[in-house]
C-alpha cells in the first residue's frame, strides 16, 4: 500500500529525530520549556525552527535538483549574493524604512538570485555539463560575486521592514517559520498538483525512457535549477536580514553541503528519482535540532562537525547496495562488480 | 580441416538463473587455426555461453576441457591468463591512453621500476606489424583512432596475453564494409598462425565469408554444429529460427485488409542513417499492420527508431498523411499521433521508481504539459479502466512498477500509449521474455487495434508471430530492407530465403 | 604540429606567460625573479595539495577533505610539539602517517561501498574540520626552534632571489608526481581508471588498490601541504585553510585537467597554481582592486576551462565515431 511505503522513507529521519530529541529530554529537560512573552513564543524548540528555516528553504530547492539526478554547489553563494543585493539596495535608498524600496529590494535579489539559477540550469541542461562541475563555477565566482557587491565591507542597514523578514514574529512565531512553511507548500504543490513532480522523479530514474515519452527535460531541469536559486536567495535574505547586514564572505558558507546532507537524510537518493520533500524538512530539522543539542549541551559547537561527519556516512552507507551485501554477508566484498556492464545490446 | 584434437571441448553445460534454464546441455568444441561462428538468436544462449567460458559465470552442470585439462575459470581475467581473450564490440579499452599503453598496461616493460617508454613503443609496433599486418602511431591516444583500429588495438592486447582463443563478439557491426574486409584478413592471417577463433555475428554474409564452422544454439539448446560450407543459408536461417506454432492456435485468423488505394497514414521515402539503417521505402496504412521480419540487428530498431524521431535521419524523408513532417524528436512524433513501445522495456521503456498509475499516464501527461495536470480522481479511472482493460496484475495503480512481472511491465506501457491514443503504434517485441499466455493476449490486443483503424508497426524475431499479425511484412538482411512482402506472398519460407539471402 | 592531447596544457602556460608579461608591463617592479619566487612562496602549500588533488581527479574522483586535513595537520602538530612536548622528528612522520591514512580509508570507503567521491570525502572534510576543535577550539602558536628555522631559512638562489624550504619541499613533490604519473604502474593506472574504469577492471588493473592509493597520496601531499603551511604560519588553527580545496579543484582544472578524468597534467596543476598566485600578485599590485576579483577571475577562468573541455571532450567523441 502506498502509504505505508511512503512512511517508511521517513520512519528513519524521524526516528533519529526522536532520538535525539529523547537525549535532550533526559540530558536538559528544559530544552523542552517555552515560554510565552510579549505575544511570542520562545524557546528551544521554537530557536530550531527559526534558526532551522534558511536551511530548510535551500534543501527543500536542493530536493528537486538532486531528484533530477543532479546537484548544485552554488546555493551557498547564492544565499550571500542576494542578501548582498537586498542590503545594497536597501543601504543606497533613501529612507531605509520605505516598505516600497525593501520590497524593491527583496524583488531585485530574488531576480538576480533566478538569474543565476538560469545560467546553472543552461550549463547543466543546455551545456550538457555534469551538474557538481556546472555549479562548482558559481560555488566559486559566486563568493567574489557577492563581495563585489559588498565591496568587501559588511554592509549594515537599519531597515526595520527588511529586519522584519528574519527577525519579525508573526502569530507568535517568527516570521521565518512562515517563509519556510509557504516555500515547502509550494513546493509540495507544484510538485504534487501540477505534474511536475513525477516528471522531475521520471527525468531522474530514467532520462532516456522519459525522452521516449515526449518528456521536455530541458524546460524542466532549467525550472528546477531556478528554483533551487530562488530558494537560495529567500534564505539569504532571511540569514541578512536577522542580524541586519550582509556579509559576502561567510553568509550561507557551508549551506550548500548541510543542504545535501538534509536531502540524503531525508531520503532522497544521491542517484536521482523519487523524493521526498518531507523527509528534506524532517532532515533539515534533525540538522538543526543537532547543531542546537550540541550548544545546548555545551559542547564547542565546532564539534557538530564530527557528528555530522559519522551522520553522513552512516546515511549513505545504508543507502549502499554493496554496504548492505557485505553486512548480510558478514565480509567485505571481494570486488564491486562492473556496474553497467551487462545491459544487453539490441537488434 | 584435419580432425585432431579440439583445443575447447564444453559438454552438456548447464546454466540456470532464475526463471531461465539458459544453457541446457550445450555442447561446444573448438580447434585451433579455425574460424568458428557462433549462431543464434536472442535468448538462444549465445552470450551466456561465452560468459561462462570467460569465467564471468559458474556453470550449473557439464564440463569444460582447454587444452587437455579440466578448467572453471573464475574471473575473466583467469581466462585470460589461461589464453582465452575476448573481444567486445564496445571497446573495454582507455580511450585517454596511447594506443602502446593500452597493449601493454599491467605489463609494462620495465627498467629499474621505471617504465620504459621507448621499449614499449618500439613492441606495440612490432606486435602490430607482425600479427596484424598493421602500421600505426602507438604513441597518439587510442581515442582518436576510429572504432576499426580501437578492435584492432584491442585483438593485438589479447594476441600479447599470449591469446590461444579469440573471441570477437560482434566485431563488425560498427565498422563499414573496408573495414570489415581489413578484419576479415586479419582474422584470416591469425588462423594461419594457428589461432582459434570464436566469431559471433548476426551479419549471414560474414559468416560465409570467413567461418569455417558453425555452431547453431536455439532456446539454450545444442541444436547443432556443422561445416560452414556444408550448411545452406536456409538451413541456418530455419535452424536459427526454429518453429514455435503451438501456442497461436487460439489466434483469430485475420481477414484481409482493403487493399490500397487509399493514401498511407505513413510514409517513408528514402529514409535513412549512417550506421543505423540503409535507406528504406516504407509506407503503413490506417488499419494496416505491417511486420517487420529480420535477424537480431538487421536494422529493424534502428527503422523503428527513425520513424518516432528517437534517432534523427540523416537522409530522407518522412511524411505523415500526406505531408512532409519532420521527425526528429520523439515529441514531434508524439505530436502527430505516432507512439512506440521500446524493446528495452528496462533502459526506455518503464520509470522503475513510478507506480503503475504514473506510468501509464505519463506520456499523456508529457503531452498536455505541467499545469494540465490530469486531476488524481481522472488518473485513477484511467488506471483502473486499462488495468482491466489489459488485464495488468496485480491490479494495483499504486504498485511500483519494478515490482511487476515483465509481461505486466510490457502491457502498462502499452497502456501508456493506447490512452494516447495514437494513429500509429511502433511495437518492438512486445513479447519478448514474457509468458505464452501473456503472449497471445498481446497479440489479440493488436488485431483487434487495427480493427478500428489504428496503424501498427510490429517488429518480432519470431517469425510465426509477424506471419500471424501481419498484413504485409519488410524483411531486413544487415541494415537493409531487401524484401517486401503482402498477402499471399507472407509465408515463413518467402521470409527465410529474403533474410538467409545470398 | 603539435599533438592534440597537449593543447589544454599549452592553453594555461601561454595564460601563465600572458598574465605575467601583462603584470610586467603594467607594473614597474612586477617582473623580477623574486616576484616569480613569491609566487612559489606563497603558494608552495597549495601546490603540494593540488597535486595530490590532480591524482585524484586523474582517476575520475574528486577530494574535498584535502582543506580540513591541512587545518588538522597543523593542529596536531601545535598541539603535540607545544602542549605534548614531542620533537619534531616525530611529529612530522605522524602525521604524514595520520593524513595517508585518512585518505587511505576515504578510498577504501569509496571502491568498496561504491559510494560517491563527493559525499565521503565531504564526510571526510567535516570529520577533519570537528577533530582540529576536538584537539583546540583556539589558535596554537608554535614557537618550537625548528619550525621557526623553517618558517625563516631562506635559500638563496644565483641572482640575488631566495625562496623558502616549503617551496624546495613542493618542488620536490612535483618532481615526484611527474614521476610517479608517467613512469610508474600506479601512475599508469590512474590514468586508465579516470579513462574507463570498467575498462581497468576488465583489463585486470588493480582498481581496487590503486584507487585506495590515490585517496591516500592525496591524504599524504595534504598532510605535507599542512607541514609546509605550518612552517609558514607558525600555528595550528581549526580556521586554517578554509575552502582550500576549491582553490586545489580550480588550479587543477585551470592547469588543464578533465575534471571527468583521465586526461591531464601535473605540469598543469603547477601552472594553474602559478596562475592563482599570479592573479592575486597582479590584485595586490593594483592596489584599488580588491581580492574578491581573485575569485570572481578564478571563476572566470574554470568556466572557460571546462568549456573548453567540453568541446575537447564532444570532439574526440565525434571523431571517435565517424
Amino acid at each position: 500500500m502506498p502509504f505505508r511505503w511512503r512512511n517508511s522513507h521517513l520512519f528513519w529521519p524521524l526516528a533519529a529525530l526522536g532520538g535525539l530529541l529523547l537525549i535532550n529530554l533526559l540530558l536538559k529537560p528544559e530544552f523542552f520549556a517555552i515560554r510565552y512573552q510579549n505575544g511570542h513564543l520562545y524557546g528551544s524548540l521554537i530557536d530550531i525552527l527559526n534558526f532551522g528555516s534558511p536551511l530548510a528553504i535551500v534543501a527543500v530547492g536542493m530536493t528537486l535538483v538532486i531528484a533530477t539526478r543532479g546537484i548544485d554547489l552554488s546555493v551557498g553563494s547564492l544565499v550571500a549574493i542576494s542578501g548582498a543585493m537586498a542590503c545594497l539596495t536597501i543601504s543606497r535608498g533613501a529612507d531605509q524604512q520605505s516598505l516600497h524600496l525593501v520590497l524593491g529590494a527583496v524583488l531585485l535579489a530574488l531576480a538576480v538570485s533566478v538569474a543565476l539559477g538560469l545560467w546553472n540550469g543552461l550549463l547543466v541542461a543546455g551545456a550538457g555539463i555534469q551538474p557538481i562541475i556546472a555549479t562548482l563555477i558559481l560555488m566559486v565566482a559566486g563568493r567574489g560575486i557577492a563581495q563585489l557587491i559588498t565591496s568587501g565591507q559588511i554592509i549594515t542597514v537599519t531597515s526595520k521592514p527588511y529586519h522584519f523578514i528574519g527577525a519579525g514574529w508573526l502569530f507568535t512565531l517568527p516570521f521565518s517559520v512562515y517563509l519556510a512553511a509557504l516555500v515547502f507548500l509550494f513546493a509540495a504543490w507544484m510538485t504534487r498538483r501540477t505534474s511536475l513532480g513525477m516528471f522531475i522523479e521520471a527525468i531522474g530514474c530514467n532520462p532516456a525512457a522519459s525522452r521516449l515519452a515526449g518528456i521536455r527535460s530541458r524546460s524542466i531541469l532549467l525550472a528546477v535549477y531556478m528554483f533551487c536559486a530562488l530558494c537560495a536567495g529567500i534564505a539569504g535574505l532571511i540569514t541578512s536580514s536577522n542580524v541586519s547586514s550582509a556579509d559576502g564572505n561567510n553568509a550561507g558558507l557551508w549551506i550548500e553541503l548541510d543542504a545535501i546532507l538534509a536531502v540524503v537524510i531525508g531520503g532522497t537518493s544521491l542517484a536521482g528519482g523519487r523524493f521526498s520533500l518531507a523527509g528534506t524538512l524532517v532532515g533539515a530539522l534533525l540538522i538543526q535540532t543537532l547543531t542546537t543539542t550540541i550548544y545546548m549541551l555545551g559542547v564547542p559547537p565546532e564539534i557538530t562537525l564530527v557528528v555530522k561527519a559519522f551522520v553522513v556516512l552512516a546515511v549513505c552507507l545504508i543507502q549502499s547496495p554493496s554496504f548492505r551485501r557485505a553486512i548480510a554477508a558478514r565480509g567485505v566484498p571481494r570486488k564491486p562488480v562492473a556496474s553497467r556492464q551487462e545491459v544487453s545490446r539490441h537488434g | 580441416m584435419s580432425e585432431n584434437r579440439p583445443i575447447l571441448k564444453m559438454t552438456g553445460i548447464h546454466k540456470r538463473f532464475p526463471g531461465v534454464h539458459a544453457l541446457n546441455g550445450v555442447d561446444f568444441r573448438m580447434f585451433a587455426g579455425e574460424v568458428h561462428a557462433l549462431m543464434g538468436e536472442n535468448g538462444a544462449g549465445k552470450s551466456t555461453l561465452i560468459k561462462v567460458l570467460t569465467g564471468v559465470y559458474p556453470i550449473d552442470g557439464g564440463e569444460v576441457e582447454w587444452e587437455g585439462r579440466p578448467f572453471h575459470p573464475r574471473s575473466p581475467l583467469e581466462a585470460q591468463q589461461a589464453g582465452i581473450s575476448t573481444v567486445y564490440q564496445e571497446i573495454h579499452l582507455c580511450p585517454n591512453l596511447s594506443v602502446a599503453e593500452n597493449i601493454f598496461i599491467g605489463r609494462e616493460p620495465r627498467k629499474f621500476g621505471r617504465i620504459s617508454w621507448r621499449a614499449m613503443n618500439r613492441a606495440a609496433e612490432a606486435l602490430l606489424a607482425e600479427r596484424l599486418n598493421v602500421k600505426l602511431d602507438v604513441t597518439r591516444p587510442l581515442g582518436s583512432f576510429s572504432i576499426a583500429v580501437q578492435q584492432l588495438v584491442a585483438i593485438a592486447r589479447a594476441l600479447n596475453i599470449s591469446a590461444r582463443l579469440l573471441i570477437l563478439d560482434e566485431p563488425t557491426s560498427s565498422l563499414d564494409r573496408d573495414e570489415v574486409n581489413r578484419l576479415f584478413a586479419i582474422m584470416r592471417h591469425l588462423k594461419r598462425q594457428g589461432l582459434a577463433i570464436l566469431f559471433v555475428t548476426h551479419f549471414l554474409d560474414q559468416v560465409y565469408e570467413v567461418s569455417d564452422r558453425i555452431t547453431i544454439l536455439r532456446n539454450g539448446r545444442f541444436i547443432g554444429e556443422y561445416p560452414t560450407r556444408e550448411l545452406p543459408r536456409v538451413e541456418l536461417v530455419q535452424k536459427m529460427i526454429g518453429k514455435d506454432l503451438d501456442l497461436l492456435g487460439s489466434l483469430p485468423k485475420r481477414t484481409p485488409p482493403s487493399a490500397g488505394g487509399e493514401r498511407p497514414f505513413l510514409q517513408a521515402a528514402g529514409l535513412g542513417r549512417k550506421g543505423g539503417v540503409e535507406p528504406f521505402d516504407l509506407a503503413i496504412g490506417s488499419g494496416e499492420i505491417v511486420g517487420l521480419a529480420g535477424l537480431l540487428g538487421s536494422g529493424r530498431t534502428e527503422t523503428a527508431r527513425l520513424l518516432f524521431g528517437a534517432d534523427r535521419a540523416d537522409q530522407g524523408k518522412c511524411f505523415v498523411e500526406g505531408r512532409e513532417a519532420k521527425l526528429d524528436s520523439p515529441r514531434k512524433a508524439i505530436d502527430r499521433g505516432i507512439a512506440f513501445c521500446s524493446e528495452n522495456r528496462k533502459a526506455e521503456g518503464i520509470i522503475e521508481d513510478l507506480t503503475v498509475r504514473e506510468n501509464i499516464i505519463l506520456a499523456l501527461q508529457a503531452h498536455r504539459g505541467w499545469f494540465r495536470a490530469l486531476s488524481r480522481r481522472r488518473q485513477e479511472e484511467i488506471a483502473d479502466e486499462y488495468i482491466r482493460a489489459l488485464d495488468i496484475r496485480p491490479a494495483d495503480p499504486e504498485q511500483l512498477i519494478r515490482n511487476l512481472s515483465g509481461g505486466n511491465q510490457q502491457k502498462v506501457i502499452l497502456a501508456r500509449w493506447l490512452l494516447m491514443n495514437p494513429r500509429l503504434l511502433i511495437l518492438d517485441e512486445p513479447t519478448r521474455g514474457i509468458d505464452v499466455g501473456a503472449k497471445a493476449e498481446i497479440q489479440r490486443l493488436v488485431l483487434s487495434l487495427s480493427e478500428k483503424g489504428m496503424a501498427v508497426l510490429f517488429i518480432s524475431s519470431e517469425l510465426e508471430e509477424v506471419i500471424r499479425v501481419s498484413s504485409r511484412v519488410a524483411v531486413l538482411r544487415d541494415r537493409r530492407h531487401v524484401r517486401h512482402l503482402a498477402g499471399v506472398e507472407i509465408r515463413q519460407s518467402a521470409i527465410m530465403q529474403a533474410i538467409a539471402g545470398g | 604540429m603539435v599533438d592534440r592531447k597537449y593543447i589544454p596544457l599549452l592553453v594555461t602556460i601561454g595564460l601563465f606567460i600572458l598574465m605575467f608579461l601583462a603584470g610586467s608591463l603594467r607594473y614597474p617592479g612586477f617582473l623580477s625573479t623574486q616576484v616569480f619566487m613569491n609566487l612559489l612562496i606563497d603558494n608552495a602549500f597549495l601546490l603540494i595539495v593540488a597535486v595530490g588533488m590532480t591524482f585524484v581527479i586523474l582517476s575520475g574522483g574528486i577530494d574535498l577533505s584535502v582543506g580540513s586535513m591541512v587545518a588538522l595537520t597543523t593542529m596536531l602538530s601545535a598541539s603535540l610539539i607545544m602542549q605534548a612536548g614531542w620533537p619534531p622528528a616525530a611529529v612530522i612522520p605522524l602525521v604524514l602517517a595520520v593524513g595517508t591514512s585518512f585518505g587511505w580509508m576515504m578510498g577504501a570507503i569509496i571502491h568498496y561501498f561504491q559510494i560517491q567521491p563527493f559525499i565521503v570525502t565531504l564526510a571526510g572534510m567535516f570529520l577533519a574540520r570537528g577533530l582540529c576543535y576536538v584537539i583546540s577550539i583556539d589558535t596554537i602558536s608554535i614557537n618550537h626552534p625548528f619550525y621557526t628555522k623553517m618558517a625563516l631559512a631562506k635559500i638563496r638562489l644565483p641572482g640575488g632571489s631566495f625562496i623558502s624550504i616549503g617551496v624546495v619541499i613542493a618542488l620536490l613533490v612535483v618532481l615526484l608526481a611527474v614521476y610517479l604519473a608517467h613512469y610508474t604502474r600506479f601512475g599508469r593506472n590512474t590514468y586508465a581508471i579516470g579513462g574507463s574504469e570498467s575498462s581497468a577492471v576488465l583489463m585486470g588493473l588493480p582498481v581496487a588498490r590503486t584507487k585506495m592509493l590515490v585517496y591516500a597520496f592525496s591524504g599524504f601531499c595534504s598532510a605535507l601541504g599542512g607541514v609546509v603551511f605550518t612552517f609558514y604560519m607558525l600555528s595550528g588553527y581549526g580556521l586554517h585553510a578554509v575552502g582550500l580545496e576549491l582553490d586545489a579543484i580550480a588550479a587543477v582544472v585551470i592547469g588543464g585537467t578533465l575534471l571527468t578524468g583521465g586526461s591531464g597534467y601535473v605540469i598543469g596543476t603547477f601552472f594553474g597554481v602559478l596562475i592563482q598566485g599570479v592573479i592575486q600578485t597582479i590584485i595586490t599590485f593594483e592596489g584599488t582592486l580588491s581580492s574578491w576579483w581573485t575569485k570572481m577571475v578564478i571563476g572566470l577562468l574554470l568556466f572557460l576551462f571546462i568549456l573548453l573541455q567540453r568541446v575537447f571532450t564532444a570532439r574526440t567523441a565525434r571523431g571517435r565515431s565517424v
